[in-house]
This record gives C-alpha cells, structure tokens and sequence, in this order.
C-alpha cells in the first residue's frame, strides 16, 4: 500500500536499451535489442488538443514515473502492438486499464494489443510499486503520453513515406489515414519507421478529445487475462516450473524473532522423496522483509516436502515476544488510549473544551491484528546459480523485491532478476518479499532451482498483520446539544517497528489515515497518538489504518446523533459543515495534511465532495424508507487514496443473529474514471472483503503465537452470505479532475456502514470487531 | 501403481497413494490450473471433477482416483468454451483469477447434476469455494446465466 521514506527525487534514468518482454506467462526470457530512451518528465504546456499536465507523487516515488513510447511499446510488422504492464496484477485490474489507456489514445485496435508483463526495472520503467491505490491516479497521465508519442511517430513515419506534412494525416483504428486522398497504411507497415523515430516533445503532442475515445471510460475492454484465468492458464507465483525443480516449505519460529534451539530432522529425513533440510537464518522485529527464519524440508514435490516438514522435531527458543497475549494487549491498548498521548492535531482548545462542555459522549472502539489472506498463499520460484540469481514471484514491488534478494544474498543488484507472475490477491501482503528473499536463498543453498510454497497455515501465522488498536473518541455537546468538541485517541501498533528499532509511534502515514484529517465543522479538535508497542510484524493491509479509524469515527458519528435523537445521515453531513477545502493550519496542523503524499493543491480535501458521495449513496438506497423489524440501513463516508467514498448499507439480522446484506449504495468520487467495470468490481470486492474484516477477522496471539490457522477459525465471506447487491454510483468527471485511487478506500467506509446498520436494525451497537458471536442469541 | 485417466489421457503413478490429487496434477502432471488454497478442504480453490463431480483436490487422493477418471480446468472443454467459462467470460467475474478455476469446476459440476438450480442452490453448492477479491455477486450471476442462458 505505501512505500516508506520516498522522499527522494529520482528523475527516470537513460537506459541502456530497450527490451522486447515476452510474457512472463509464457515463461520466456527477456532478450534485449538495441535502440534508445529518452525518459521525460512531465511539464506544464498548453496547446489546443492537450489536456492539462498535473503534477502527482507519482514524480516523487522512487525512479519516478516514464513516459517513453520506446519503453513502453512495441510494433510488430503484423500490427501487432505490445505494451508493456509494469504494474502488478493482483485483481484491480491495472495491467489491462493502463495498457487500455495507451492503445486507446495512439488510436490502436484493442483487438492487435498484446500485453507483456515488464520484471522488476525501476530504472527503465519507473516506480513499480504496485500499492497505495496508485497505478491509476500516478500513470494516467504517461500512459496518454505514451499514447499520444506512439500515435504522433506513426503519423510521422506516414506523413514522411507520402512524402506529406503530419497535418495532412492522421491515426485511425490502427491505420494512418491521408485526410483528403483517403490513402491508408497499416500500424504493422509503418512500424519499423515510426519507432525508429525519436520521442516527440510532450508540447508536440496532441490529445484526444475526450469525446473520441474508444476504451477509456468506456467499461467494456475485458481484462486481458480473462481467457487465461477461465481456461486454468494463467500463471501465478506457484505455477512456474524449472528443469531441475526442488520443492521447498519451511517451519518458520512461531513467535516472531524466536530461533531454533534444536532440531531433530531424521524423521524428515526418511519421508520418501525428502533430499534435504536446510536451516534459513532467523530475524525479528525491524528486519524489513528479511525473511523469520526457520527449518526448510527440500523435497522433490510438494508434497513429501509437507510430509517431512510435519515430522520435523523442533524445539523453538521464542524470545522477548513469547509472553504476547491478545487479551492483555487489547488492555494495554486501551490503557493508553485512554490517556494523552503524543499530539498530532490540536485545534482551538479541545481540553478546555471538553471540561465546561454541558455533557461529554465516550466511546471506545478495538480491531485486533488481521492477516490478509489471499487466495494465493507467498510462493515463489527461484533459481540462483554462477554468481546470478532469477525469481519469479507474485510480488506488489518488483524491484524492491529485486534490492532485497539482491542485498539477502549479498549479489549485485544487476545480477538478480524478479519475473512477475500474476498474484492470487495481494491486498498488501505481497509488498513484503520475505517469501521470495527465502526462494532465493535455499536455491543458493541447494545449488538447484527451488519452489517454495506457503501453506495456509503458514500465511495467517506469519503474516505482516494490519495494525490493532483501541480507538477512543469523546464528543463534547454544550447546553444546546452542539457539539463543540472532538477528542480522538489512537493507540496501535505502527509498521514502522519492521523497519526501524520501534518506539510505539506511528508513521505520518498512518496518522494521515482518518486521524489528524476529521474533516469536521467543529471549532475544538485534537487528535493524539497514544503510545503502542508491537510484538508482531506489522504490516499494511488493503486500507491500512483508514480502516479502524473510519470504524471508530463513522460509528462515533451515528452514536452521537442517536443519543441526540437525529437522523444520521443529516447529523453526518451537518458535522461535515459547508462545503470547503480543509485547510491545514486551521486544523491546528503543524504542517500540511498528510495526503497520501499527493500535492494538496492538486489533491485538496474537498468536504463538498464528501457530502455528496454522502448524499448520493443515501438517495440511492432510499434512506429514510420504513424496513421490517430486524432490518436497517446503516451510512458512513470516508475519504482515502484521496477518493471520497460512501456507502449505505442495509442489514438483516436474522433471530439467531446472522447477518445478511441483501444491499449496499455505494458512491464513489474517484476523479476521471478510465475503467468504470473494474472500478464497480473493486467495489463489489471492497464490500465482500469489508464484511469479512467487520464479522469474522481477527488473529488472536497467545504466548506469542497465532492460534488461527486455516478458514475454519481465520473464516471469510462465502457465497451462500455475502452483501448481495452492491450497486455502485460513479460521480462522473472530465479528465481535468484527477484520477485517485480505487483499490483501497471501497473498504474503510463499509465497516462502520454495517455496524451502524446492525445498530438500526437490532439496537445492538458493535464497538468491537470482529461482529463474531457478539449477536448470536 | 494407480492408472487415472486425467483429462482423457491414462496418467499413471507410483509414488505415495495418499499424495493429494491437487500435488499429483500440479506437481507430476505439470497441471496447475487447479491451485493450493488451504489444503483442508475449506476453501474449493483445487476443485477437479473425479468421475463428473467437483471434489476437492487436496482431500480426494490418488488411491481414491485410481481407475477412475479426474477432469481439471484444462479439460473441462477442449477449446475453453464450456458454457459456465462463457458465462464466466461474459460476466467479467475475475478479479485475482487464483480461485477462479475452482470457483469453475465447481460451477459445472452443478449445472451437469441439476441444469436449473433455484438461487438458492446456487449459493448452497458454491458456498465452499472462497473468493477472497469478492466476486460472488458476478459468480451467482454467471452460473445463472450458464444455466439459463440469460
């Protein structure tokens, strides 16, 4: 979901040439040929067929963004045209909406697009840092760039084979059309022509109008794996297979930074098919993705190396976090949180506030560590020989994957390659490589190529798990019921402590997530962080901290205005105020608002955009309606990757307690939307994967081990109770108002959507998570 | 020594009969359109037919199979126009993918037992496969569509 510490500038580097990719799918090799890169980088202009460059973080993430045609696009003498994904593919549906992007605007025939997966470059292809809900909002704009040099170069090479000026022609479904003589030429004619041209100047290029495009916006391009993933072909992390292949799993300390203290391997040993057992070195808490550690069984398949990992013998020294108890911890959270902490927003005198308010509403919020769970448990394949080593793996962050194996294994970078598969599901999990860094290191060890393979136990107990915490909020009214002040104290674990030696603090961007930014029209508001030491990995999960603090402020905000006899959704939009850009310094910030690193003053938080998405779902759901007993809608809105999302949510709790959503209004103002079908699928999803976190996810540490460990006790959404229909409402917009991020922030408002929904329907109100049996009678 | 037939062709194999059909078709068979998910059986995401009904791959074992015939997504149709992967295409049900040929085979093996299940059945028969992206509501909807044909 983020990388740490960009702040440094890297501008897209010359590379040394430009490589034909063949799918990594396909299980190819990337061969290069040669030519030359000329990287840009994004600058204002202004000409009649442009629209408006704007700045993003994107130019500040590690190696920038890359707008070169030459990288990014290939032409075939057959018109076939190959783009480039360098983005992951883990179900948001990037690697299609990007290239999709491109082909539309260089006027190419989606039906002649073939696209190949780029490895882990940073340097030639830009940031690749597939989290944060960032592929679309950061590469919108080169990928119309890319588009429109492409489309420009074939004109070109057209204009110059009549022997005519480029006003004379121009690009049309893949051809190149003399406007008055009606001569045409076919992409695959042209383009060894066109691509031998140099990248045209960004102010020589000419956008489409948004009227003309084919794809974008358009929703109707499937994704480019479809066939692939129907028919069983589609390759992800396990599904790679080298000559020679040994199979690997391995018996990791089950407290974290806890090592071996003794092995009896002979049982394993003597498992058929087991060749041999090799220790991989132990870490614990700051040691990045840096593998735990633990015993790995090689074997030659998969399964006689989980046969000879269950016979292993292994007595475990836990270490300083052997005595962590979930139970304890949720005190220790609360305690803190129910006391000052470190202040990360002060606005007018909140304290002062609070002491003469007429009456002070307190609630108190909790959500335990969570793993992620994809479908795809880590895997990865590896082959490190001579001095080189090449992985493939289902990895959110290629190249960063690429610096750590490369780093683990003590090789130079150069000489380490990271293939990327398409992953089972990443929602942040992904990002840490510590499975591959493993495959990489028993390949070395072993001196042949090596698969290994996560089983499910093994990802819910040794996971990055999203952060716990105790939310506490109180809410001061004066005599008139006013609310004149808000006090929100958070007190959770950071990631920061995988990096760095931890001091129970946050990262600026975990505080930036629905802490420091209640967009509020109240005159007293503060924000503390309360200290929080972790005693896991703690690592980012799809939403990432937005999520309980969504939870804990929408449910505050409905608890407040039940108490006060309002209608919610009213009382939402009037603690939201008047329409405004929240202005940082008024908050009582010591700097700007932390904005998922995007430029405020392209990204502002619009509080009218808030109350419409509010409005809109509300409308859209027929709030106010009369339902049966034992039935309610429930609101929330939030927003997140810079989008502001609301969802209604309408609950059935049934007698014995079950909960069904036969309907969510979701409303999302994401900015331009380039794929309309993925973004109602990312919703669809964020509401199935909302529901599992707000009933049923929680992992549960005792003596600093998870107790979870398979779908029966670590259990999600199954098909025969999920939120039935989620219809989705898009804000529409011009292009001139920036794409933000679709991945993530479906998931923050549904949680509190449902528990206030619960509350509607049942007056039971859920201020801890999961729902479990707290409603089972 | 167990003989399957695996998408029409005798397989055979002597190795450790209690060897998963799930480790047998991906690791031997190099078939790895059926995916390890949870290897208890909760999740569906190593659904093969054994003899035209969806088991799960990681619980049924060579000895159960042997003699008998094992359909996997590969072989469920020869040019991948089985009418629960047409519905699946038409219905842009994917997100992930991972779970998806499971979520497939299970789909079929329903619509081959009973050609019109109500909703309901539906739901009952692929409450076992998990789709952590949440695509149910376009799943629920393209088995309607394959059975139906709307």
């Amino acid at each position: 979901m983020l990388h740490l510490f960009n702040k440094t500038i890297a501008s897209p580097l010359p590379s040394a040439g430009r490589a034909v990719i063949e799918n990594v799918s396909r299980r190819s090799f990337l061969k290069g040929t040669t030519g030359f890169v000329v990287a840009l980088q994004l600058v204002p202009f202004d000409t009649a067929k442009a629209f408006d460059s704007y700045p993003t973080n994107g130019l500040n993430m590690p190696h920038g963004v890359v707008n070169d045609p030459h990288i990014f696009v290939a032409i075939d003498p057959d018109g076939t045209v190959t783009i480039v994904a360098h983005r992951s593919e883990m179900g948001t549906g990037s690697r299609t909406s990007l290239p999709m992007i491109i082909a539309d605007e260089m006027e190419a025939d989606w039906d002649k697009v073939k696209i190949v997966q780029a490895p882990g470059d940073e340097p030639k292809y830009g940031n690749q840092d597939t989290d944060g809900s960032r592929s679309l909002r950061h590469h919108i704009q080169p990928a119309r760039e890319i588009g429109a040099a492409v489309r420009r170069m074939l004109e070109q090479a057209a204009a110059d084979q009549w022997g005519v000026t480029i006003d004379e022609v121009e690009a049309n479904g893949h051809q190149v059309v003399h406007k008055t003589l009606g001569d045409r030429i076919g992409y695959g004619e042209l383009a060894e022509a066109a691509m031998a041209l140099p990248t045209p100047a960004r102010d020589d290029l000419d956008f489409k109008d948004e009227s003309e495009f084919r794809y974008i916006g358009k929703g109707k391009v499937q994704i480019t794996d479809l066939h692939d993933i129907t028919t069983g072909k589609a390759i992800y992390g396990a599904d790679v297979k080298l000559p020679g292949m040994l199979y690997a799993v391995v018996a990791r300390p089950p407290v974290v930074g806890g090592t071996v203290k003794s092995v009896d391997d002979s049982a394993a040993l003597a498992v058929p098919g087991v060749q041999r057992v090799e220790m991989i070195p132990g870490t614990s808490l700051g040691a990045k993705f840096k593998p735990k550690g633990g015993v790995a069984v090689i074997a030659d398949s998969t399964w006689a190396a989980i046969n000879g990992r269950n016979a292993l013998e292994i007595e475990w020294d836990d270490g300083p976090h052997g005595s962590f108890n979930t139970a304890d911890y949720r005190k220790e959270l609360s305690a803190s949180a129910n006391a000052p902490g470190k202040s990360v927003r002060s606005q007018g005198d909140t304290e002062d506030a609070l002491k003469n308010a007429a009456r002070v509403l307190s609630y108190e919020y909790y959500q335990p560590h969570l793993a992620h769970s994809p479908m795809e448990p880590p895997a990865a394949v590896a082959n490190a020989a001579d001095g080189k080593c090449e992985v493939w793996a289902p990895v959110q962050s290629p190249y960063g994957t690429r610096v750590d194996v490369a780093d683990y294994l003590g090789m130079d970078e150069k000489n380490v390659t990271i293939n990327v598969t398409l992953l089972g599901g990443g929602f942040g999990r992904k990002s840490k490589c510590d499975f591959a860094i493993e495959t990489a290191f028993l390949s070395k060890q072993v001196g042949a190529p090596v698969k290994v393979q996560w089983t499910r136990e093994d990802d819910i107990q040794h996971s990055f798990y999203h952060t716990s915490s105790v939310e506490k909020i109180d809410v001061g009214l004066d005599e008139n019921d006013k609310v004149i002040a808000w006090r929100h104290r958070s007190a959770a674990p950071s990631f920061l402590s995988t990096f760095v030696p931890d001091e129970g603090f946050e990262h600026e961007i975990e505080v930036g997530m629905g802490l420091e930014n209640l967009p509020y029209e109240i005159d007293n508001i503060s924000a503390d962080q309360c200290k929080a030491m972790a005693h896991t990995r703690v690592g980012w999960y799809r939403s990432v901290s937005n999520i309980p603090r969504a939870f804990a402020v929408q449910s505050a905000t409905a608890e407040v205005a039940h108490e006060l006899g309002r209608d919610q959704k009213e009382f939402l939009l009037e603690m939201i105020g008047s329409p405004r850009i929240l202005d940082w310094e008024a908050a009582g910030l010591p700097q700007k608002f932390w904005n998922q690193y995007e430029p405020y003053e392209e990204f502002p938080f619009d509080t009218g955009r808030l109350s419409n998405v509010i409005e809109l779902a509300a409308e859209k759901s027929g709030w106010g309606k009369s339902l049966p007993a034992g039935e309610g809608l429930g609101i929330a809105g939030h927003r997140s990757f810079v989008s502001y999302i609301a969802m209604a949510v309408h609950a059935k709790v049934d007698d014995d307690g079950t909960v069904h959503v036969p309907r969510v209004d979701v409303a999302i103002d994401c900015g331009f939307v380039a794929n309309p079908e993925r973004v109602r699928s990312q919703m669809q999803g964020a509401c199935v994967f909302g529901m599992t976190a707000a009933m049923h996810s929680g992992v549960t540490f005792e003596n600093g081990r998870v107790l979870e460990s398979n779908f029966h006790d670590y259990e999600m959404v199954r098909a025969d109770n999920f939120p039935e229909a989620v219809h989705t409402h898009i804000v529409p917009h011009p292009f001139s108002v920036h794409a933000t991020g679709v991945g993530e922030p479906g998931v923050p408002p549904f949680l509190p959507a449902l528990a206030n929904a619960i509350f509607n329907a049942t007056g039971k109100r859920i201020r801890d998570l999961p729902v479990g049996d707290q409603l089972r009678t | 020594m167990a003989t399957i037939k695996v998408n029409g062709v005798d397989r055979q194999f002597d190795g450790d009969p209690d060897t998963p059909l799930l480790w047998f078709v991906r690791d031997q068979l190099d078939l790895t359109g059926t995916k390890y998910g949870c290897g208890t059986g909760l999740c569906g995401a190593c659904t093969v037919h054994l003899d035209d009904v969806a088991v799960r791959g990681c619980l049924a074992t060579v000895a159960d199979a042997d003699g008998k015939t094992v359909t996997t997504i590969e072989g469920l149709s020869e040019t991948g126009d089985h009418p629960v992967q047409v519905a699946w295409r038409d219905q842009n049900v994917p997100q992930c993918g991972f779970c998806q040929a499971g979520q497939i085979m299970q789909a079929a093996s329903l619509l081959s037992a009973n050609p019109n299940p109500s909703e309901q059945e539906i739901l009952d028969e692929m409450q076992g496969n998990i789709c952590r992206c949440g695509c149910y509501q376009r799943i629920v909807t393209a088995v309607r569509q394959a059975s139906t044909g709307a």
